[in-house]
């Protein structure tokens, strides 16, 4: 069914806010979406009846749990379609997912002089532990760059994949430009010189269908907060062959088999790569995030955003001295932008008096402004339900800093 | 001339006649517009407080007793607020900036513009403020 954004806004409470005495529009949802009721009652309903540590008691409420959470990695695989739950693992959003590869893919598979490629586009969360690993292992970072539009240089790409490059590490969708990027053909293009690639999912998961058997890619991280359900929770997929060689990251409870004083032995996936308690409540709500994307749709979804989209470009596009950040043929979701003449801090501080989130600065993406030479930009970022008449007052309240600064 | 207290209180005073906040930030706009800033080529990375969001530049001389401050910021109501804060603090003696109550800014209700979170430099420059006070207290 078509998205009704009446019927989808009651179920987001939050929505009803006031900011400074105007109803609030949300337009910062890249960096975090607000949250459906179905989500909240679920913490509730765990914390109010379900509660008890998992894997460990033999007790009713333990097992129900336990049941729970397992039922919720069976949601995760079948969300993004992996062969086997045991890939799915829960960690704390993509951060710690991409944290997790790049110390244990990188202390088994890089060694000195090796290459990983990661991408001119990426959030500083898949720029900063790269660094780190290949820092240690004294391998090489590059960087495959992008064209004006914020498109990857998919010829730069080819000939950057080489005998030493041992992973690619690419985001599938761009926080700041909302380029989205042809993964598949890169995953492909690597996987024919046998190198494995990592998707950045984080952008990806609350606008589109994602099959990881179809793109066959060799590892994908996404974080529930951005699709709905709550902070702290997200998934590392990996295929069975990569985990099974790699070394756990964390230790502790949960991960390990039998542990003496001499030694110990490490738990089977995926319980290998999940140490201590792990956040059961913040998994069961994910869960529930997905219910809802599933229940709408991604199509509808998609075709809801992609019309706000092309809606709020038209719109924008009327305003004297604007300059559009990121305007790559694919993209979703993401609009970014500035006026020439006026600072983003300042148009976002007039925006932020007349009830509008949206986000100013560099977005995590610090090497993007530098490629543009620009200061940061104002990104605004659409949800389901996000309406054409909040886009409406958005172009107002833009008016009236033109006046105010111009 | 006036204290730094009594500045201040000027300032709050000025500001109380601001009904809505449209009136207010078109003043500190203004205000960032008549800020004589600094030189472009002094805008070196020694002077730079960088902010996430908005950068600020500040130089500090000490002069007859006094500190001189002049300061700049890409973003123009970064700009507004530095002209205040320079408004009260400059030309004073060090001893009396290192001690100066910075309360004003809360009460004009600006205080959001210092809070971490908005990353842009100015909760940095206060503080460069008083460091460079301190620095020419301790060299007298
Ligand atoms: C593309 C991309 N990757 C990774 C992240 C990090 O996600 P999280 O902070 O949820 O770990 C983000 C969040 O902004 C993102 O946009």
């Amino acid at each position: 069914m078509p998205i009704h954004t009446d019927t989808v806004r009651k179920k987001f409470p939050i929505l009803e806010t006031e900011v400074n005495g105007h109803p609030l529009i949300y337009f910062d949802n890249a960096a975090t979406t607000q949250k459906p009721d179905m989500v909240m009652d679920r913490l509730r309903t765990y914390y109010e009846r379900e509660n008890s540590n998992i894997h460990r008691g033999a007790h009713f409420l333990s097992q129900q749990a336990t049941e729970a959470y397992e039922a919720a990695r069976g949601t995760m695989q079948s969300f993004i379609n992996a062969k086997y739950p045991y890939e799915i693992i829960f960690t704390r959003g993509a951060t710690e997912s991409i944290n997790l590869v790049a110390h244990s893919f990188c202390n088994k598979f890089v060694k000195a002089g090796d290459e990983v490629l990661i991408s001119a586009m990426e959030h500083h969360s898949n720029i900063v532990p790269w660094q780190i690993a290949c820092k240690e292992k004294q391998a090489d970072l590059k960087v495959i760059p992008m064209n004006e539009k914020g498109e990857l240089r998919m010829s730069a790409f080819r000939d950057l994949l080489g005998a030493k490059t041992r992973l690619v590490a690419v985001t599938h969708v761009s926080n700041a430009l909302g380029t989205i990027n042809p993964v598949k053909e890169m995953i492909e293009l690597a996987h024919e010189k046998n190198i494995p690639v990592l998707i950045d999912g984080a952008q990806a998961t609350p606008h589109m269908t994602v099959d990881v058997q179809a793109l066959d890619c060799d590892f994908y991280c996404f974080s529930g907060h951005k699709m709905y359900g709550p902070m702290g929770v997200g998934v590392l997929y990996g295929k069975e062959v990569w985990l099974n060689q790699m070394p756990p990251y964390q230790s502790g409870g949960e991960m390990i088999k039998e542990v003496s004083f001499k030694k110990t032995t490490y738990n089977e996936l995926p319980f290998k790569f999940e140490a201590g308690t792990p956040n059961v409540a913040d998994v069961l709500g994910m869960e529930a995030a997905i219910k809802f994307i599933l229940e709408l749709g991604h199509t509808h979804i998609a075709a809801h955003e992609n019309d706000l989209l092309a809606y709020a470009i038209e719109k924008l596009k009327q305003l004297d001295n604007i300059r559009f950040i990121g305007t790559a043929g694919k993209r979703t979701s993401v609009v970014s932008f500035l006026f020439e003449d006026i600072h983003p801090y300042d148009t976002g501080i007039i925006l932020d008096k007349l009830g509008i989130a949206v986000r100013t600065g560099h977005h995590c993406a610090q090497p993007i402004m530098d490629f543009y030479r620009i200061p940061g930009t104002i990104r605004v970022s659409l949800a389901v339900y996000n309406t054409r008449r909040e886009i409406d007052l958005l172009v107002d309240a833009l008016a009236r800093v033109r006046e105010m600064f111009g | 001339m006036a204290t730094i207290r009594e500045k201040a209180q000027e300032v709050i005073e000025e500001f109380e006649l601001f009904d809505d906040w449209m009136d207010k930030y078109n003043y500190i706009i203004d205000l960032g517009k008549a800020l004589p800033g600094i030189d472009e080529n002094i805008k070196e990375d020694k002077y730079l407080i960088k902010g996430c969001q908005a950068q600020v530049w500040l130089v500090a001389e000490y002069n007859g007793g006094k500190v001189i401050y002049s300061a700049d910021s890409d973003a123009l109501i970064t700009r507004g607020i530095i002209a205040l804060l320079i408004r009260v603090l400059s030309g004073h003696a060090p001893e009396d900036i290192v001690e100066a109550d910075m309360s004003f800014i809360d009460r004009i209700g600006l205080k959001e513009h210092l809070s971490a979170t908005r990353s842009n430099g100015l909760l940095n420059m206060i503080k460069q403020m008083k460091l460079y006070a301190l620095a020419f207290q301790q060299k007298k």
